[in-house]
């Protein structure tokens, strides 16, 4: 027993005291002083898992869900968990080829690890979807997964609604962080529009993650949770039994056609030809179907009813009148003697008629769409001495027009709306370099000119007149359920417009007659219904494109408006076939069938024939073939350069290039190329069959 | 229990019995809480013997049959049989050789009847056993070189076995058997060199060498200018300071980079490397390729770092008082690997917090202390050896195990006593303490 040694057991003692000491103070310093590892910790197990909701049904006029919310499946595989399946049977069922397959495994092991579920193939289509479902068991590893999706029961209505889609980088920049990457969010049409009311709130599910991130439950049982709201629900004005008609009715046509009920602006249908069913961009094809969609040269994605733009033409010389009346320039009694042309000017401007006594007040100009009165009454408006000036008086008559939601954009709840053409007399200053007068515009007169117009603009020039002198801005949505104040959106679809207010009852019913009359006696008569009292105006606008350098003149585009019932207005429609000939020929009989449809709720049986007639003839302009060849072919040859595949290409190579040998040509078609990217006609012509006077 | 039995409870140190068992309860629960699943049944999952907590259960209970079985033996047994055991440990470690499996990139293990059995874990109670009895030979006289080195051997040649069998880890522990030396009288200067020896190496590793060198004249040089009047006296001191600084220059420069380079895993080095925070970058794509495939880390891809990093987030965040019994969501999910064995420290940490940190680490220096107590007390000089190597042993443990978790020392693979899940481990800690408590009892008799 070495005693000496003894006061070493207190420096032991020391040496363990001192390292516990050590540890103390670490422990401290990790558990007590530093929250750096408390926020690690929560970071590195607790996993924020969006709930996303459902997004807001819309619905028509009379509660019929016209966008609805569905299911479909993914199949989603846990590559970790792939064990003695059976791949050959599995690629039969989906129709791919095993490697394929084992790309898309290593994708998903790239994309979200071995143990986390990642999508294998998204929205299987029904018949797939059956078959997996049966024999899911025999593939562990691989899962179906439900996922909402968009769906529109009626195929119809595409420009109107739009789509949805993943939400891309200028979407989330310019949501400053509030869409992610993943995200759906409205791409046109009123879910691009409604977005905000229809997306909902998301909500979040605090999810404890275990090392390898799977979800194993609820964080503190859901206590931070905030469950989703769902998007609110939309309530429209569209009939949709109506817009299937006019679906139907604009089938093989390019054009559009735009209903409103003239005394609250909604929009009761809203079609742009060519068209397709919306669901075509939902299902599993949809990419392949938008490409189609997108390289289509007769733009079927592209919505003519408020970017197609087209010189009113006669349809314009309604508004002309009650421009002049307002101002108080004409009286309803005013007339001119019209000898078959205007020749106020240097150059004379041709009218149809040359009967003496067919301007002789304006119910019988405007029954007659004499030419030279209307170009008479705008230069009237315009040169007036009160203005002092054509300059002055100009822009006072394109105050007029922009007051008509003419020239500039309606507001209608549509994203990337145009606003047409009234140009500014500044416009008519630099391309006529200070000289013009009103001799040098005076077609704006008759709707030619530089003007153009949008259908819906139309549409609503005809809820003017319907009202007398007021409209409320076109819009679909009637209400938002659960509408509060901060829905500001609503607010200005319910400001009533009154951009007239020196025009008595009297002018009013002179204008009003004069349109009656172009349906009982004049170019409008097919739009004839039984025991209502129909107002319209057709028009025909020459049109011009250049086709492979030349300026080659098209078949007229056939316009019309018109609106019903004259005592009570309830619905007013525009409609414009493009290369379709005279206004009454195609776009009048679409227009007529509409009314009625909506006016009566049914079709007598002799006009089911008509609509089957309308709706079987294709209008397709026929430079359409030619254009589509050009750009394939030349897109052909491209991916041939960038790839040096001849695949594609060799489908252009022996192909007879014109035009008309691939396609049968429709029958109302009589000149096989016609065109139009650019809507601007060179003159119009008014219609053919003149009214002789008559008295009223 | 072995309370009841009056005729061996007598002299027993009961203090030191309890501290076990709570030490193991608080293992047992640890345990289940870093293991249990969501939704089992509690108490038949306790019964059932398939998860780990009812395995640590059932090796509580074999321990205990044990250490009854100990205390009913008389002391004389283990003076006596002290080297048959020595000689037993050693066979059975250099049986492994011929008939180890290999689990976990270890080597050390021998799978026997369904059994695995880690003879390196066991080999510390022999150990002790071996040197307390060449300690208190009459004849040994301490003093001597060559006893020392004698003792040292004893106690060292079982580490040079464990580090062939690539368990580095726990060959480390037949170090803390200096601290026994020390206490029979090995010169304080061995220590203190050892420490020095051992702050140079990580000097090594955190200073640029150049500076290090500079650093390490210029501490000479101010040595000799201070110790200027005795140098004068004593020529021989210039030189021993000289040698000093030569050696140290030479361990620098030479000797840590030679040791790293070739003597260590890669993977040894990195975790090293890990520990003071600095990267380890592999020489060539081939030492890249050795470490991936030699390192017995489970998650490659995450670096050696990551058990650590995980693991300091797990305690970090149990902040004062923690989140309770299965609360914790580091542990719950897996995020430290290896908590129910090397790791399990971090359940405590992060389910109990500081408070139960600090409650686990006074129970164990009280643990400590009392057998320091117990030491110093026995007329024997074996039983006073074997009480030091104890608390040696247990003391290595605990402190290489919690430095480690809290990322105080690199990670050593070495269980923490009493509470790590392990049949081998729990039954070498409880005969280890119990044969002291059984000499503990005798400890009026004189052992030899």
């Amino acid at each position: 027993m070495s005693v000496f040694n003894q006061s070493r057991s207190t420096v032991i003692r020391l040496i363990i005291a001192g390292l516990f000491l050590v540890i103390i103070v670490q422990l401290m310093n990790l558990q007590l002083f530093s929250s750096k590892y408390r926020e690690l910790a929560f970071n590195n197990a607790v996993y924020p898992k969006v709930k996303y909701p459902d997004r807001g049904i819309i619905y028509d006029r009379k509660g019929k869900a016209i966008l609805n919310n569905t299911i479909m499946f993914d199949l989603e595989v846990t590559p970790s968990q792939i064990r003695s399946v059976d791949t050959g049977y599995l690629c039969r069922l989906l129709g791919i080829d095993t490697a394929e397959f084992r790309k898309r495994v290593i994708t998903a092991i790239v994309k979200n690890g071995r143990y986390r579920p990642s999508i294998f193939e998204d929205l299987l289509p029904p018949l797939v979807h059956a078959r997996l479902e049966e024999n899911i068991f025999k593939f562990p590893g691989f899962a179906l997964v439900e996922r909402p999706v968009r769906t529109y029961p009626f195929n119809a209505a595409a420009h109107i609604m739009g789509y949805i889609g993943e939400a891309d980088s200028n979407n989330i920049k310019s949501s400053s962080g509030f869409y992610r990457l993943g995200d759906y969010v409205g791409k046109t049409g009123l879910e691009s529009f409604y977005e905000k009311v229809l997306m909902g709130k998301r909500g979040v599910e605090y999810m404890i993650k275990d090392n390898k991130n799977r979800l194993v439950g609820n964080y503190e049982n859901g206590k931070f949770d905030t469950a989703a709201v769902a998007g609110r629900n939309l309530r429209t004005y569209i009939d949709i039994e109506l817009q299937q008609l006019a679906e139907k009715l604009m089938a093989g046509k390019v054009g559009a056609a735009v209903a409103i009920e003239p005394k609250t602006g909604g929009i009761l249908a809203m079609v742009s030809g060519p068209n397709f069913d919306p669901n075509m961009l939902t299902g599993p094809e949809k990419q392949e179907n938008f490409n189609n969609l997108f390289r289509d040269v007769s733009s079927p994605l592209l919505n003519r009813a408020i970017k197609g733009q087209y010189p009113p033409g006669s349809t314009f010389k309604p508004l002309g009148a009650l421009v002049a009346l307002d101002e108080g320039i004409i009286t309803p009694s005013f007339g001119i003697g019209c000898g078959g042309a205007y020749h106020g000017c240097a150059r004379p401007v041709k009218c149809t008629h040359s009967n003496p006594g067919h301007a002789a007040n304006l119910r019988l100009a405007i029954a007659n769409s004499c030419n030279s009165y209307f170009t008479h009454i705008y230069r009237l408006s315009v040169d007036a001495d009160k203005f002092g000036g054509v300059k002055n008086g100009y822009q006072q008559w394109k105050k007029y027009m922009n007051a008509f939601d003419l020239g500039v954009r309606v507001g209608v709840d549509l994203p990337s709306e145009d606003r047409g053409n009234i140009p500014d007399s500044s416009v008519y200053n630099r391309v006529y370099r200070n000289t013009w007068s009103s001799c040098t515009n005076l077609t704006l007169g008759i709707g030619q000119d530089m003007m153009t117009a949008t259908p819906l603009q139309l549409a609503n020039s005809m809820c003017i007149i319907a009202n007398k002198g007021y409209y409320f801005t076109p819009h679909f949505v009637e209400k938002i359920d659960n509408e509060t104040a901060e829905d500001t959106i609503m607010n200005r679809y319910r400001v009533k417009h009154a951009p007239l207010t020196g025009i008595s009852d009297e002018a009013y019913e002179a204008v009003i007659s004069g349109m009656q009359d172009v349906v009982e006696i004049g170019t409008a008569r097919m739009a004839q219904i039984p025991g209502v009292n129909v107002c319209a105006k057709t028009g025909t606008a020459e049109n011009y494109k250049i086709i492979d350098g030349k300026r080659t003149k098209l078949k007229d585009n056939s316009m019309f408006v018109c609106f019903a019932p004259r005592e009570n207005p309830k619905i007013a429609i525009a409609v414009v076939v493009e290369n379709a000939g005279y206004g009454g020929t195609w776009a009048g009989p679409i227009a007529a069938l509409m009314m009625e449809k909506y006016l009566n709720d049914t079709l007598r049986p002799e006009r089911v024939k008509e609509v089957e007639r309308v709706a079987g003839t294709d209008l397709m302009p026929g430079w359409i073939i030619r254009e589509q060849f050009k750009a394939d072919s030349t897109r052909a040859v491209n991916w041939f350069r960038m790839t040096k595949d001849s695949s594609v290409l060799k489908r252009f190579m022996h192909r007879d290039q014109r035009v008309d040998t691939t396609r049968k040509k429709p029958a109302p078609l009589p000149k096989p190329e016609t065109r139009t990217t650019l809507f601007r006609p060179e003159a119009i012509l008014p219609d053919k069959p003149s009214i002789q006077s008559k008295t009223v | 229990m072995s309370q009841r039995k009056p005729e061996i409870s007598k002299g027993i140190d009961w203090l030191v019995v309890w501290l076990y068992i709570i030490l193991v309860f608080i293992g047992i629960m640890s345990i289940f809480a870093a293991t249990y699943t969501e939704g089992d049944p509690v108490l038949q999952s306790f019964i059932s013997l398939k998860t780990d907590y009812s395995r640590q259960l059932l090796y509580f209970g074999i321990a205990a049959v044990l250490a009854v079985f100990i205390l009913l033996t008389d002391s004389k047994f283990f003076t006596a049989t002290a080297n048959l055991w020595y000689a037993f440990g050693i066979l059975l470690l250099l049986l492994v050789f011929p008939f180890h499996t290999e689990v976990k990139g270890t080597k050390s293990i021998i799978r026997f009847a369904g059994f695995q059995l880690q003879p390196a874990e066991l080999c510390k109670v022999f150990v002790n056993l071996a040197l307390a009895k060449y300690l208190s030979r009459v004849e040994t006289d301490f003093s001597k070189t060559r006893s020392q080195l004698i003792a040292t051997a004893i106690a060292i040649s079982p580490a040079l076995i464990t580090i062939l069998q690539q368990e580095t880890g726990l060959a480390l522990v037949y170090f803390s058997f200096f601290l026994v030396m020390f206490r029979e009288g090995l010169p304080a200067a061995v220590l203190i060199i050892g420490f020095s020896l051992a702050a140079l190496v990580v000097a090594t590793l955190l200073v640029e060498p150049n500076t290090l060198a500079i650093i390490l004249t210029a501490i000479a040089a101010g040595a000799v200018y201070i110790m200027r009047r005795q140098i004068k006296r004593k020529r021989r001191l210039l030189a021993v300071i000289m040698g000093i600084w030569f050696v140290s220059v030479g361990v620098q420069r030479f000797v840590v980079p030679y040791v790293f380079e070739t003597v260590l895993q890669p993977y040894q080095v990195k975790r090293i490397y890990d520990t003071i925070g600095k990267d380890y970058v592999p020489k060539d794509e081939a030492e890249a390729l050795a470490m991936e495939q030699t390192a017995p880390a489970k998650k490659k891809d995450d670096g050696g770092d990551y058990n650590v990093k995980q693991s300091k987030i797990a305690i970090g965040s149990g902040g004062f008082s923690g989140k309770g019994l299965l609360k914790g969501t580091q542990t719950r999910y897996d995020f430290v690997p290896e908590q129910r064995t090397d790791f399990i420290f971090c359940t405590i940490g992060e389910g109990f917090g500081f408070l139960g940190s600090f409650t686990l680490m006074l129970i164990y220096f009280l643990l400590l202390m009392r057998i320091i107590t117990i030491a110093e007390r026995q007329r024997s000089v074996f039983s006073r050896c074997y009480a030091y190597g104890v608390a040696s042993v247990l003391f290595f443990h605990i402190a290489i195990n919690i430095c480690m978790t809290i990322g105080l020392a690199p990670v050593i693979g070495i269980p923490l006593p009493f509470i790590s899940y392990g049949g081998t481990a729990l039954l070498t800690f409880t005969v280890l303490l119990f044969i002291l408590i059984r000499l503990d009892a005798d400890r009026q008799m004189v052992l030899r």
